[in-house]
Formats: structure tokens, sequence, C-alpha cells
């Protein structure tokens, strides 16, 4: 049984850590997980870019999640965002498929998925 | 009206409500009763909370509109899923305070989803937000069990690897856990 300041100090030790990827992390993927998202398939979407970006053992990006960002109707929608540009490129009606694609080609290889951009800015 | 295939993608959308009201500590106890036939969803949240009218809004398909948006569709959603399956929605909320919801649903009913992938979405809902800290929990006849995010942060420490690495692992961990409870979803 480990004690209180214990379980403290892993949890530091955790946070310290994914802390030190986010400042690090080239690029940011933003998975939209409104019910119009969720509606759409983004709960396999992001587990296809989680299973890609450790299969591939890919250390500069961080996924998290967000809400609805208004336009359901092209959901599934991810957003790879690059932390030193700022520039974001949002993905729309995208599958598992593509997903993976987008990791592979544009988050390690620096090229956009032209097929499914729904805006760049 | 369009419905959600699972339950745990009903879960994942709630959590995200709650992800979005700024709560830094996230508690879902599923419950799930052959005997009792009822399956209960439960999700206490520590984030901004509602008042009375606020719980009548997001729980109100029509007053919801596009570009007001706060809460969507989500709820009544749920609402609606609950309600054809013999049970229930029910919100209590303070604003400061947080928030807690609860869907039941006879376990029998021919409407209801099934739980689904709750593994997926559990895990995915940690990694996504990492600022939070989610417990979740869940019983059955069988047995319970609970899973956390200091499940992620030991398993960090212990092994010195990124949390991505433990999404699998993870998913697993419970997916055993919920056949040994004899979940049945």
């Amino acid at each position: 049984m480990k004690s209180l300041s214990d379980l403290r100090a892993i949890k530091d030790k955790a946070k310290k850590e994914m802390a030190a990827r986010e400042q690090s992390a080239k690029f940011r993927i933003v998975i939209a997980m409104g019910t119009c998202g969720i509606a759409a398939g983004a709960r396999s979407v992001m587990s296809a870019i989680l299973d890609e970006i450790n299969k591939r053992n890919v250390t500069q990006a961080v996924v998290t999640q967000t809400g609805c960002l208004g336009f359901c109707d092209q959901e599934p929608l991810v957003q790879v965002v690059q932390s030193d540009t700022g520039i974001t490129t949002t993905y729309g009606k995208i599958s598992a498929e593509i997903a993976r694609k987008i990791v592979v080609d544009h988050v390690m290889g620096g090229q956009v998925v032209s097929s499914h951009v729904f805006s760049h800015e | 009206m369009t419905r959600m295939r699972e339950l745990s993608l009903h879960i994942l959308d709630i959590v995200t409500n709650s992800v979005e009201a700024e709560a830094s500590r996230v508690i879902l106890w599923i419950d799930e009763s052959i005997a009792g036939n009822l399956l209960r969803i439960r999700v206490r949240d520590n984030g901004r909370g509602m008042t009375r009218a606020m719980i009548d809004r997001v729980t109100d398909p029509f007053v919801t509109t596009r570009t007001t948006r706060a809460v969507g569709m989500g709820l009544p959603l749920l609402q609606q899923a609950a309600a054809s399956c013999g049970g229930r929605l029910e919100i209590e909320s303070q604003p400061g305070r947080g928030t807690t919801l609860q869907a039941t649903f006879a376990h029998n009913s021919l409407n209801r989803s099934p739980l689904g992938d709750i593994a997926a979405t559990v895990v995915n809902l940690i990694i996504g937000a990492p600022e939070v800290h989610f417990v979740y929990g869940h019983r059955t006849d069988g047995g319970y069990f609970t899973f956390d995010s200091y499940w992620f942060y030991a398993r960090m420490a212990e092994r010195d690897c990124s949390q991505y690495m433990l999404v699998e692992p993870a998913q697993q961990w419970i997916q055993e856990k919920l056949v040994l409870i004899g979940s049945i979803g």
C-alpha cells in the first residue's frame, strides 16, 4: 500500500512528463468531441490516432479533445495545430483510416492531407 | 431523433460536458444489475455547475439552437434514450459546486443500446483531458472494480513511458475486469 505522499509524488512526476511533452511537441492534435462529433465516429477516430502514435512511436505530438467546433455537418473533425506558427489545419469528414494518414503524412511527414482539409489558417 | 449506438458514447458525451465545464475531477459510476433489472450511469463533476433554469434549458431539445449550443443535443438524446427504456435522466447541480447526472435504464429493455466499448471511452477521456482527475467505477451483481487516472500516473512513473504507450494496456486492464465481474453491458 502506497502512502498519500507517494501517490502525490507519482502524480507529480507523470504530470511533469506530460507537461514536458506538451512543451516540446511540434503538433497538437485536437479531436472534436461534441455530441455531433461523437455521433459521427469521433471516438474511433481518436482511437486510431492514439494507436498510430503509439505504433510509430511519435513523440512530437500531443492529443487532446475539445467540444463542438460549430461545423457539425463536417464531423468527425480533427485539428492539427503547429505549435511554433499556430497554423491550424482542420480536417473534416474523416474516418479512422484518414486519421492514421494524418498522423503519418502530416504530423510525421509535414505534408497536409489535402483531400480532407476543411480549413487551413 | 438520432440515437447513439452505444451507451458508452453517451458517457463520452456527458463527461466531455464536464471537461468543458472546467471540472478538475469527474467520477463515473456504472451499476449493472440483472437481478434488479437496472443499468444506471452516474457522472459527478466539480465543474461550473448549472442553475435550475439552465438545467431546464439543456434538457429541452427545442430550446437549444445552433448558435447558442453551450451544451448541445447530448442531454436531450440521453434523456430520450433513458425514457424509451423505462428509465429517466436526473440532473442535480449547483453553480460553482458541480453537477451530478444520473441516467437509468431497464437492463432488459429491447430499446436499450448496449453499453459498448466503455474501455475506449474511459481511456480516450483520460488521454484527451489529462488535467482532469478521472475515476471510473463499475459494479455488477458479481462484483466491482475501479479505475482512475492514477493507473496511468503510476505506470508512467514505473516504466518511464508516455501515456500514449499505455492506451492499449489500460483498455485491456479494464476489459479483463469487466469479464471478471461478469459485465454484460
